[in-house]
């Protein structure tokens, strides 16, 4: 078990040096000065080239590079080129609207997709299962910004249940503040819990086929029981899969949705930073992200050989 | 759709029921959205209008101001003498005018804040607005005396610029997060990426304004700006991004929409350094293949001023000139052949984000095409466009609005972006900067007006429109936006 976690280890660090070299290239490349952007059509030549030295966007790339990753090692994000803050306070700040949208959206996707696909995969053929299919499709097809234009007209401009967007702040209380989320939480639930709604049918119709299925039911379990003690649990590896990689796509992926509830979050933070050539926070926020993808991976990873120990003995 | 005021009907109920009525006071805040977010709030060393959309007369005040009308009059400053030759501007200053730190406006700020904008490492996005400074005096602490190298006409319309606003050496260091000024308005909090708080200032020099407190609220998804309005989740979108909704508030009695116009002068730049657009008659052809109307409908749904040349038509001395460049297909056609291009040519058209740029450059090529000219259209972001067509000028056409106040003298630098080089054009700008006498100036910004729309050096396509939408009791916002500001100084509930 250990040296399968030190080698998971391993692959996680140069995961994340890879990232953060391919990461520093691919915006230093991108055309677009932060200087002129800022100063706009009517600036002089010889002020652009004083917000330049003040920037310190007159180093040369590998100098960057090392201030850069130097810094993060220390736990130092930079400062933002247009807000003048610290990008790591940047970040935590829209990490506390970010994080919360991610993790309610997750947990409404588990709870619409495990009933729906468990009850899907039970009655495989029937016309539940169809119908849930059907819905699931749909869920598929359908972007979660356009949820999001459809909740906001029925549910804020008609019916006045909810603001159309915005964000009021922890400090009001944990009810508003969660109200305020639930529209945008909902808008990217319904897309994620249509995906995993098919994956947990499909998994668990596979392992219903599997022998030990028919030797639980010999020994004399109903089919219910079965279904719960030996099924669903083993039908769990390739939905914690879907749900680990749809998490980080939760935290990253919310750039739509924060654009069209205006809230503000860490999709909205990046938005901005690119269209403002904000070179430092783009290449934090995006390490960010990375860093959450492939830990999420690890911690995964992790859990498969809890949940399987054929894992943990395999090198 | 009909929408009921749900909210709004059962305050009115309650307030009956308590036999209020009409007593019933004010509302004494506001929340105010705006399509963009500044990205820090000095607005001496950033071109954002943003930061002058949300800070300008609020929080921070220049020696001269601009007013709703455009007009320029006194601010920190109350009167000031000119000498004879227009070399030297003595300012006298309000006195008891205090910063929202509680520190004292006096000349040595005034002489502190020239003195940064024009400074050798100053970042300020109009230092040209201050290159004619020669020297800032202090007289004593009400008096401050400005030197100038030469004389300037236009000194005192460069003073009211947000850029030109005066800030204190006490509170420069923090002025990014925490904008220290002198305005009727303190500001309070902001939470980045959502939105600005202001509170009144008590001890305001001028006469108080009626508002309280004021939210500024950053939504720049048009649909969401749809959604926010209709809501009732904000009172006023100041720059609403979304001409199409216009005429569902107009049906909607809650709603009040001002059709303003902005200082954005929408243009077809093109490149006069460029074959063969550096063809006098090439441009001339393209500026009579464009159907202006058609653009102002297709691409802003009806909104925006036909102009004829680089001037914004609000202003007293615009001279119509639109007939220079009458829609003429035909027309455009014979001048292409006498230039040499019987068949047309192909050049690039270069677009930068806006729903201006991008619808508009659509119909544009196709009026282009119509005459034989085919435009090869790539959209590019902002940073991207700056960098290719501003600063590399690597570009046949783009669409393009220029937002500062009266810019023409754009025209008279050769390596501005669309290089126009016209000696003439030039000396008369330098006329016009050593020029006081208004009659004079008049016919000198006539000329110049005539000069560039008889060069073709661009398309001119429409004055920018500046739609507000705000709740209907709301009175007193800018209609047009002589400079990008929302002075809420003027602005109260009706009841």
């Amino acid at each position: 078990m250990i040296r399968y976690v030190l080698k998971r280890t391993l692959s996680l660090v140069i995961s994340l040096a890879v990232a953060s070299v391919v990461i520093f290239l691919v915006i230093e490349v991108a055309p677009g000065d932060p200087a002129a952007f800022m100063l706009g059509l009517n600036a002089q030549p010889d002020t652009v080239a004083a917000l330049r030295t003040e920037l310190g966007l007159d180093m040369s790339n590998p100098e960057r590079y090392l201030a850069w990753v130097g810094g993060m090692l220390t736990g130092d994000f930079g400062t933002s080129y247009t807000y003048r803050t610290p990008v790591g306070e940047m970040i935590a700040d829209r990490l506390w609207v970010s994080l919360p949208l991610a993790l309610y959206a997750l947990a409404l996707s588990t709870l619409i997709a495990f009933p729906a696909g468990i009850y899907a995969a039970a009655r495989r053929g029937k016309p539940g299962d169809m119908a849930v299919m059907g819905a699931t499709q749909l869920g598929v097809a359908v972007p979660n910004f356009w949820f999001a234009m459809m909740l906001v007209l029925i549910l804020s401009i008609n019916l006045r249940w909810f603001s159309a967007g915005g964000f009021p702040g922890w400090e009001v209380g944990i009810f508003p503040a969660m109200k305020a989320l639930t529209l945008p939480a909902i808008a990217l639930a319904l897309p994620q819990a249509a995906i995993l709604a098919r994956v947990m049918r499909s998994s668990l119709i596979d392992i219903l086929g599997e022998d030990f299925m028919r030797t639980a039911r010999a020994k004399g379990l109903t089919r219910r029981q079965a279904l719960w003690r030996h099924g669903v649990r083993n039908a769990l590896i390739p939905v914690l899969t879907i749900m680990g990689l749809q998490f980080s796509f939760l935290l990253a992926g919310g750039i739509i949705i924060e654009q069209v509830f205006f809230l503000p979050g860490l999709g909205r933070l990046i938005f901005q930073a690119i269209s403002a050539r904000d070179l430092i926070v783009v290449e934090s926020v995006v390490m960010l992200l990375v860093f959450s993808v492939v830990l999420v991976n690890f911690l995964v990873d992790l859990t498969y050989a809890a949940v399987d120990p054929r894992l943990r003995n395999r090198t | 759709m009909t929408v009921i005021p749900r909210k709004l009907a059962f305050a009115s109920a309650l307030a009956l029921a308590a036999g209020i009525g009409s007593a019933q006071a004010a509302q004494t805040d506001i929340t105010v959205a705006l399509q963009l977010e500044p990205p820090h709030l000095d607005p001496t060393s950033a071109a954002a209008g943003a930061i002058d959309s949300v800070l300008y007369s609020n929080v921070f005040e220049g020696l001269t101001r601009f007013m709703a009308d455009g007009s320029v009059v006194p601010g920190l400053a109350k009167e000031w003498d000119i000498s004879e030759d227009g070399l030297t501007y003595t300012f006298h200053l309000h006195e008891d005018v205090a910063f929202h730190d509680g520190t004292e406006m006096d000349a040595e700020d005034v002489k502190f804040s020239l003195d940064r904008a024009r400074a050798e490492d100053s970042v300020n996005a109009q230092k040209a607005l201050f290159t004619g400074i020669a020297d800032v005096e202090v007289v004593d602490p009400l008096t401050v005396r400005v030197t100038l190298s030469e004389p300037d006409g236009s000194f005192l319309f460069n003073m009211a610029w947000g850029d030109a606003v005066i800030v204190a050496p006490e509170s420069i260091e923090g002025i990014k997060n925490n904008p220290v000024g002198t305005g009727a308005f303190k500001f309070a909090d902001w939470v980045q990426g959502d939105k600005i708080d202001l509170v009144r200032n008590e001890d305001y020099w001028g006469d108080a304004p009626a508002l309280e407190e004021a939210t500024f609220k950053f939504i720049s998804d048009p649909t969401a700006a749809f959604a926010a309005v209709m809501a009732e989740d904000v009172d006023a979108f100041v720059g609403f991004p979304a001409p199409e909704n216009l005429p569902q508030f107009d049906a909607d009695p809650r709603f009040t929409v001002l059709r303003g116009s902005s200082e954005g002068e929408t243009i077809l730049s093109i490149n006069n350094k460029l074959q063969p657009l550096d063809d006098l008659k090439v441009r001339k052809a393209i500026a009579h293949a464009i159907n202006r109307e058609a653009i102002i409908d297709g691409a802003m749904f009806g909104l925006g001023t036909p102009i004829g040349t680089h001037f914004a038509p609000h202003h007293p001395d615009y001279v119509d000139l639109t007939h220079l460049s009458q829609y003429d297909p035909e027309l455009s056609k014979e001048l292409l052949a006498e230039a040499g291009y019987p068949d047309g040519f192909k050049t690039t058209l270069k677009l930068p984000p806006p729903s201006y740029a991008r619808r508009g450059g659509e119909i544009v090529a196709a009026q282009l095409r119509a005459i034989g000219i085919e435009t090869e259209i790539s959209n590019l972001e902002w940073a991207q466009w700056l960098e290719q067509v501003f600063r590399g000028k690597d570009f046949g056409l783009t669409i393009i609005s220029h937002t500062e106040p009266f810019d023409i003298g754009i025209y008279a630098r050769p390596d501005y972006y669309f290089q126009y080089d016209n000696p003439e054009f030039r000396e008369v700008m330098d006329t016009l900067q050593r020029t006081t006498d208004p009659e004079a100036r008049s016919e000198l910004l006539a000329q110049a007006q005539t000069i560039i729309a008889e060069d073709y050096v661009n398309g001119y396509l429409f004055q920018l429109a500046f739609p507000t939408v705000a709740n209907a009791k709301i009175e007193g916002l800018w209609e047009n936006a002589p400079t990008q500001a929302t002075d809420l100084t003027g602005v109260r509930w009706t009841d």
